[in-house]
């Protein structure tokens, strides 16, 4: 079952026309084409970090600099961020965009994400963070334009699940 | 030699520069000197002052970003160094001020004190300039051709073990955020 080349592509034009200039990434496999896409973009400063902690300082950074930024990160980075997400980006009132790669959840094979996949919404609730599901194509922009929207209005950060049936051919 | 001394030795240089320190005696140390609304002092979130300043460093690429931090923070964070080498951001100055303790947190030795080197870990990281500083002349100096060499540095200064970190001071946490992004953000607009 490959990545859908299509969605990762409908997400990296979503990116660009909310007006993201920074994002910051790890790859997992389901995140290496729109990764790809997003280093081949000239109007998106794509910074690789070795740790998913390292995000949300760049995106404390860019915003503070006013300029608008996300995170490309699988959920078990999302498990390693969380002391920053508390500790920086609560603390500080720092908006984030945290695109999480939902693994371990329906449809997956991989046995090896489960752990992660059944923690991530109780930790996502547990930390207070808003978040919703991207799970096809029509609705992509809208939901990310309104989270847009709550982060920055309420400076907090919130998460986009991307899912297995967006990320996935079928 | 002292961090304080090396921090009144360049505060005029960093009069004009957007500046990120970690939390304790780094910050207290440059507010004591004189805060401006151009330094941000991190409180808590260890290791993740150089992360800011890549952040800032990649959204302001007219200026050039200095970070103050320390060894144990960036014992927590070595991945900055690969991460600050291969994003091609050439505009921050990463001052590192090694004095081979955890001071902030009640003085216990780092590993810097036993084993590690810093500025070897930067350059086998790929920064492209690294410099080490064991007297404020020589620190001075480093400091200034790092400004002047428009290359991502990585500076690490020999300091002593010592200097107050539990004196809270009248500036608010979210005081010094809104403060400093908007100074960023005038900076941003010309
Ligand atoms: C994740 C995390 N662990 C531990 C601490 C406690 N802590 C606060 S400051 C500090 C020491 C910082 O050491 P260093 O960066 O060398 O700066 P120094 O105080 O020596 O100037 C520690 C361990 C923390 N804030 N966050
Ligand atoms: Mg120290």
């Amino acid at each position: 079952m490959p990545v859908s080349e299509t969605n990762s592509h409908l997400l990296h034009q979503t990116l660009k026309a909310c007006g993201i200039q920074v994002v910051s990434a790890l790859p997992e496999s389901w995140l290496v084409p729109v990764i790809r896409m997003i280093g081949d973009d000239p109007r998106i400063r794509l910074i690789r970090v070795a740790k998913e902690e390292e995000c949300v300082g760049i995106s404390a950074g860019a915003h503070f600099a006013g300029v608008k930024s996300a995170m490309l990160i699988p959920n078990h980075g999302f498990l390693a961020a969380v002391n920053p997400i508390v500790s920086l980006a609560h603390l500080y009132k720092v908006p984030l965009m945290m695109f999480i790669a939902y693994r371990g959840t329906f449809g997956d094979t991989y046995s090896w994400h489960t752990p992660g996949g059944t923690v991530t919404e109780p930790l996502l609730q547990t930390l207070r963070i808003p978040y919703t599901m991207l799970d096809s194509p029509e609705s992509l922009e809208r939901r990310v334009r309104d989270a847009q929207a709550l982060a920055d209005a309420s400076l907090l950060p919130v998460a986009l699940l991307l899912t297995h049936e967006l990320m996935m051919e079928a | 030699m002292n961090r304080i001394e090396c921090l009144r030795a360049v505060y005029p240089q960093l009069e004009k520069r957007v500046v990120v320190t970690i939390m304790g005696a780094v910050a207290i140390e440059l507010q004591s000197i004189g805060h401006r609304p151009n330094f941000f002092y991190l409180q808590h979130a260890m290791g993740l002052a150089s992360s800011i300043g890549l952040g800032l460093a990649v959204s302001l690429q007219e200026q050039r970003i200095v970070v103050l931090d320390g060894d144990g923070s960036l014992l927590m964070n070595l991945g900055t160094l690969s991460t600050l080498a291969h994003s091609g951001a050439s505009n921050i100055v990463h001052v590192v001020f090694d004095n081979q303790s955890y001071l902030s947190a009640g003085d216990s030795p780092t590993a810097t004190a036993q084993s590690t080197d810093l500025e070897g870990v930067a350059r086998a990281s790929g920064i492209p300039h690294t410099a080490s500083a064991r007297s404020v002349e020589e620190f001075q100096t480093a400091f200034a051709s790092a400004l002047d060499s428009g290359k991502l540095t990585v500076l690490v200064a020999h300091v002593d073990t010592s200097g107050v970190y539990d004196r809270p001071t009248d500036l608010g946490l979210l005081e010094n955020r809104f403060q400093f992004s908007r100074h960023c953000q005038s900076l941003a607009r010309r």
